[in-house]
């Protein structure tokens, strides 16, 4: 019997162990492949240069950085106040027969592949914003419009966990002493969830930088620096999925590259969630 | 027999993972602590497990055979390549297998150049490319099966019909932004152009804008659909694409007075004309030999002629 326990546990740790390895190795290949054009041509070229023209060996990606954190920031923008509200709702003023249904419909939006995102921002919202703001139509806007759907299921059940983690003494006292509904939420459980609140909005602040089939087709992927919400641009994600098709040697290498940037971004957002959701714990 | 009976109730119980599951989000967040910790307590505790290192070779092991072990098994040939001839290869591979119903030819897109790639790798058969071949590219044996013309493209309902390649290329550098000044309405020009290293880009650039530089304010789409499609919903954008894949959506720019047609591109007076090629890392044997004396033989090249592609055979063309 012992025997056989710490087989099937050895097992397990193996399989286990694999998918780490996997992520390992993910790691290792994207750094062997992009270091060496990094060093080649400068991290100050490559991180601050501003202009991305490979066939002449210019692989600036500063344009690419700033649009990214536009397009995020827009989309936080819209989807904050859209999610908290949601949560809000969802976690303490809804009647019950309604949120039978409003909880599954929006896990569904997570469970939308976000080509299906990308093709109605390209058939409804572009259409929409080249006529009605001018400019191109693809751009950061429609794509922060897009995006900002895109994270809420992330920000709504994070943010909706957190509020009912909460013991339950909170909102009784709160109630007891006088305060009024809202007040209560307000100021007493929404302060007091603050935390995963806070970390559900980093999350989906990965999930939006990390995007890129939808923005592939919606923001339009110019390769410069975008000067106001109506412009074009092109976010670190999409620069290497729109490129990767046909790119060799240098190119490849410095799609790789973008990679690394990429990862160290989604490495500090995720770094900075989870030290925020332990806080909360502790 | 009664272990597998408790199995599927236990089944049924267990409820299935939904993104909501608190536990499932708290596990997420902090698995990276607790392997963290394991390990600290396998270093730390000072009786080294040999055991688990073992398992950590194991399983490393096992994810590289996995990568090593997905060499293509199934039958049949794998073509890849530019997206520019990949619909194209699709309907030839289709005719092909209807003629050869024991036959299997797999059509993948990916890129001139990760099909070159592909075909190096012997991960693919046959590589299909739409520019030249370059560097030590130029080892591998490549057939020209078509050649393609690139038409320039516009909105429909936009008046202007014709510009010498002259004003297309001011127009592609930024140098002429509004419409106007091509003699249409006062209108700002949006370009469409393809993402670097596209067969179809690099032959526009090299017989539209020569030395200039593309402007960096143009819109980069990563197919010809796609550029058409942009196209076809703006009205003062303007681009460029496979001449076979016009359609009503879309217009075709005459230049210069020469409109993009088989007669013209034939007598050599519309000069955006590039070949398509099937690349191999050796003379083709076998099933990649039959398809490609299947490309080359006239019914196919009628075929692609009547797609808009320029056939090899001037024979074909002329008739």
């Amino acid at each position: 019997m012992q025997v056989k326990e710490k087989i099937i546990e050895k097992f397990f740790l193996m399989i286990a162990l694999s998918s780490i390895t996997i992520l390992a190795l993910i790691t290792f290949f994207i750094f062997e492949e992009g270091i060496p054009l990094i060093l080649k041509i400068g991290p100050k070229a490559f991180l601050l240069g501003e202009k991305w023209i490979p066939s002449k060996g210019l692989f600036g990606i500063f344009p690419m950085i700033v649009s990214s954190f536009w397009v995020t920031f827009g989309a936080l923008l819209l989807g904050i106040p859209l999610g908290l509200a949601c949560t809000i709702f969802l976690s303490e003023l809804i009647p019950p027969s309604i949120g039978i249904l409003l909880r599954p419909a929006i896990q569904l939006l997570a469970a939308i592949p976000s080509v299906i995102y990308g093709f109605w921002g390209l058939i409804v919202l572009v259409p929409l914003i080249q006529n009605y703001l001018g400019g191109p139509g693809l751009s950061i806007l429609t794509g922060s419009l897009v995006l900002s759907f895109m994270i809420l299921p992330t920000i709504i059940t994070i943010s909706e966990d957190s509020l009912k983690a909460l013991p339950p003494s909170y909102k009784a006292g709160a109630l007891a002493l006088g305060a009024t509904h809202w007040q209560t939420i307000w100021r007493v459980l929404i302060p007091a969830a603050k935390s995963g609140i806070v970390a559900s909005i980093i999350l989906g602040m990965g999930r939006a930088i990390g995007e890129t089939m939808a923005m592939i087709m919606i923001l339009g992927n110019a390769v410069k620096m975008p000067n106001s919400f109506l412009d074009s641009a092109r976010t670190l994600t999409t620069n290497i999925g729109i490129e990767m098709g046909y790119a060799s040697g240098d190119h490849r290498q410095a799609l790789f590259a973008t990679g690394i940037v990429l990862f160290f971004i989604i490495m500090a957002l995720n770094t900075l969630a989870i030290f925020l959701s332990r806080r909360r714990v502790d | 027999m009664k272990n597998q009976k408790t199995k599927g109730t236990l089944n049924k119980e267990i409820p299935l993972p939904s993104i909501s599951s608190r536990q499932g989000r708290r596990a997420a967040l902090c698995c990276f602590g607790h392997w963290k910790l394991k390990f600290g307590d396998c270093l730390g505790s000072g009786t080294w497990d040999s055991g688990f290192l073992l398992t950590c070779l194991i399983s490393i092991l096992l994810v590289l055979s996995g990568t090593l072990g997905c060499q293509r098994s199934r039958a049949g040939s794998t073509v890849a390549g530019s997206t520019s001839v990949e619909p194209f290869a699709e309907l030839l591979a289709e005719e092909y297998m209807s003629r050869h119903p024991e036959s299997h030819i797999y059509v993948q897109g990916g890129g001139s150049t990760a099909g070159i790639e592909a075909v190096m790798s012997h991960a693919a058969n046959i590589g299909l490319c739409s520019r030249p071949l370059m560097g030590k590219e130029k080892n591998l044996y490549a057939v020209t099966i078509a050649k393609d013309a690139i038409a320039i493209i516009l909105h429909p309902q936009n008046p202007i019909q014709d510009l010498s390649l002259e004003q297309i290329r001011e127009v592609f550098s930024g140098k002429i932004r509004n419409w106007k000044e091509l003699g249409g309405p006062h209108h700002p020009i949006v370009l469409v152009t393809r993402e670097e290293g596209s067969g179809t880009r690099e032959a526009f650039q090299k017989f539209v804008m020569e030395k200039e530089d593309i402007s960096l304010e143009a819109l980069v789409q990563d197919s010809n659909g796609a550029v058409r499609q942009v196209v076809a919903s703006n009205h003062n954008t303007i681009g460029y694409i496979s001449l076979g894949l016009v359609n009503d959506q879309v217009k075709a720019l005459k230049i210069s007075g020469v409109e993009p047609n088989m007669t013209n591109i034939d007598n050599g007076r519309y000069i955006l004309v590039r070949p398509f090629l099937f690349v191999f890392n050796e003379e083709p044997v076998g099933e990649a030999k039959s398809f490609l004396e299947f490309v080359l033989s006239p019914l196919s090249q009628k075929l692609l002629l009547k797609e808009g592609l320029v056939p090899v055979s001037p024979k074909i063309a002329q008739e």
